[in-house]
């Protein structure tokens, strides 16, 4: 159904009702899945809500990489129930996806073969229990921002879905510097855990913001129709201004030392990443690419016959009950 | 892919609340798992609500801006998941 | 034994249990055959933790040596432990998980039931907060049990599979000794003997339903519950579980 709706993109829609779509948006209308909407909107929808929930679904396993080495009861509890959040999250993103038109267990084969794409901060490793705390902190917090203003974005179920996700986030953000905060205010190998995190995790999590907007290519359609709300370099200017007072309150080290107040502007000035070490992450040479993809294949395709099977009982059970009428 | 399990809306009623209200989607087999799963998914178990859940392919919906003849709802099969819709509290207390 | 010491080998029994049990069920996490199987089995192994804190946190308070439940449950070695060897067994694939989880739900949902009468208030407070969620993950497993037992050809293959491997340590959930008789004297625990009808009269249905046969021999596995004889696999999930406190002693997490 997907190749389907790719092929009819290419048919130029009407021009009065592009017209009239583009109105309702400007009058700050939702679009809802039974509307008439431009192909490239439901294509470029499909594409971004799909990497969203294969993002959150790929995010389960740099933290679950630590789930089994919690150092206490609560903690293991605190991260197993965030990484299970994120489970629920993708659920949400999935079911939104599914009202444009395309299933569930396509996105996944999707993803799976590597044809659709997901966040490239999860092929970055967790290597140490502070890289938990800074997940939380650093990665969750970009996300926020992220996705807050994507709760008035033009599409129903993908705004109602940041609606519920937004709520749940803030938990994770705040676990996860509570997490690292008593580490960067405990022992000195405690203390030395927390800046390795915060040394590693930043500029990854400065990249979650996209390219930069001279280099942004979909960008201007993207936010006339309100499914992008902001521009990537807005966003982490944003991102910057908040998390430099706090790792200044951690009492750690700005892991760039391009990071300087600009008293003109307003904000923080900092360096900006390695955008090449970027698009080859996204090409596939990050740290975890390869093993990511390989533990999600192991578990669909190790998770078969289970679906098979309860599937397969459900339609037993069925067919008995109408026998049974 | 062949064996997809349906989807299934879902609708919880609160300990206070009066009516059922649709919370989201998810998938299952059959509807006994779909209410565990719901259970699972959108309750994390609170005592004392009342779930409700339906085959999201079995839900009538009317198209939601009824505004002109330009916006006229496609019954195309593209479109057959409503999810996430807001389902009025009448609706649930039918 | 005074009945201290006994009380305090009870208690570790049961938060041994829900801790190793827990973490072998949160191994699963981000790796189960669908999303929401995924969310169930997380919160099952939350529940899990959330009963050890209970019951390893009132074993401390019972040893009186000022431990913490994370004391107890991050700084023991393998012979200190006291749960069934059944909950210590590897995941498997997700049959044997879910099948190991239905016979020990079975047992521990009638155990809990007991304890809620117990003579102890803090043991009938803490049965009665677990017995609710247990009973949920025993309807949750039983389901899936009959759903893949009764499923396709290969779900049934696996699932008869996992019930063979698993039998043998079913027995040692009714094994008594004089821990077990100090508590039932006391009132504050049953006889694990006196489960063992109503435990057989619920799995035989539900394995029925799941069209799977029983095993004929009675022959079980021992010493997981008395320490004596752990399995193998013990010493390497606490190598994972408790490693930062071990290579980080007395920092604060």
């Amino acid at each position: 159904m997907y190749a389907q709706m790719v092929k009819t993109e290419a048919a130029q829609d009407d021009p009065e009702k592009l017209a009239a779509f583009q109105a309702r948006i400007d009058a700050g209308e939702k679009i809802e899945p039974k509307d008439w909407m431009p192909a490239a909107y439901r294509k470029t929808l499909i594409r971004q809500i799909g990497q969203h929930a294969h993002s959150e679904i790929v995010g389960q396993l740099p933290e679950g990489n630590w789930i089994t080495r919690a150092p206490t009861l609560e903690r293991k509890a605190i991260l197993l129930a965030k990484v299970q959040d994120e489970a629920g999250h993708g659920l949400y993103l999935y079911c939104a996806a599914e009202t444009l038109g395309v299933s569930r267990d396509e996105l996944t084969e999707m993803l799976l073969d590597g044809r659709m794409k997901y966040s490239s901060i999860f092929n970055y490793p967790t290597l140490n229990w502070s890289d938990i705390g800074a997940v939380g902190w650093l990665v969750d917090g970009a996300a926020i921002i992220n996705q807050v203003p994507l709760q008035r974005t033009s599409f129903g179920p993908y705004s109602r879905a940041m609606i519920r996700v937004c709520k749940e986030e803030s938990f994770h953000a705040r676990q996860g510097f509570d997490a690292i905060r008593k580490m960067a205010e405990g022992t000195p190998e405690q203390k030395k855990m927390a800046q390795d995190s915060v040394n590693r995790l930043w500029f990854p999590a400065l990249m979650m913001f996209g390219p930069s907007d001279k280099d942004s290519v979909h960008s201007e359609q993207s936010m006339a129709w309100k499914i992008k709300m902001n521009t990537n370099d807005e966003l982490r200017q944003k991102f910057v201004d908040q998390t430099v007072p706090q790792i200044e309150f951690l009492g750690l080290d700005l892991p760039d030392p391009g990071t300087k107040w600009n008293e003109e502007r307003g904000h923080y000035d900092y360096t900006d990443p390695d955008w090449s070490e970027f698009f080859d992450v996204i090409k596939g040479n990050g740290p975890c690419n390869v093993d990511r993809l390989a533990a999600r294949n192991k578990a669909w395709d190790d998770g078969e016959w289970v679906r098979e099977g309860l599937m397969a009982h459900a339609k037993k059970k069925a067919a008995a009950k109408i026998a049974a009428e | 892919m062949k064996n997809e399990w349906p989807l299934w809306e879902v609708f919880i009623r609160g300990q206070h609340g009066m009516s059922h209200r649709h919370v989201g989607s998810l998938h299952a087999p059959d509807a006994e798992m779909a209410i565990k799963n719901a259970r699972d998914v959108y309750t994390r178990r609170n005592e004392g609500l009342s779930i409700w859940v339906v085959e999201a392919n079995h839900i009538a919906a009317s198209s939601p801006s009824d505004k002109g003849p330009l916006y006229e709802p496609s019954e195309s099969k593209v479109y057959r998941h409503p999810t996430f819709f807001d389902i009025p509290d009448e609706v649930g207390a039918m | 034994m005074t009945r201290d010491e006994a009380f305090l080998q009870f208690l570790l029994r049961m938060g041994d249990n829900t801790l190793v049990l827990g973490h072998r069920v949160s191994e699963w996490c981000g790796h189960s055959p669908v999303l929401e199987e995924d969310i169930a089995l997380a919160n099952t192994a939350l529940d899990l933790i959330g009963q050890t804190q209970f019951w390893l946190g009132l074993a401390g308070e019972v040893q009186g040596e000022g431990k913490s439940a994370d004391d107890i449950a991050f700084l023991r070695d393998v012979w200190d432990f006291r749960n069934l060897l059944l909950v210590e067994m590897p995941n498997g694939d997700f049959g044997q998980t879910l099948m190991r989880q239905f016979l020990f739900d079975a047992w521990h949902s009638i155990q809990l039931g007991r304890l809620m009468k117990s003579s102890d208030d803090r043991v009938a407070a803490i049965a009665e907060k677990a017995s609710k969620e247990v009973t949920y993950h025993l309807e949750r497993s039983a389901d899936t049990v009959v759903g893949l037992g009764d499923g396709t050809e290969e779900s049934h293959r696996r699932m008869q599979e996992a019930l063979d491997y698993l039998w043998p340590y079913v027995g040692e959930m009714f094994q008594a000794d004089d821990v077990d008789a100090e508590m039932a004297a006391a009132g504050i625990a049953p006889d694990p003997a006196s489960l063992r009808d109503e435990y057989d009269t619920l799995i035989g249905r539900i394995l029925a339903n799941a069209t799977l046969t029983i095993p004929d021999s009675s022959f079980g596995h021992k010493g997981g519950r008395t320490g004596k004889m752990h399995t193998e696999h013990l010493g390497h999930l606490l190598t994972q579980m408790q490693w930062l406190q071990r290579a980080y002693p007395g920092a604060n997490w």
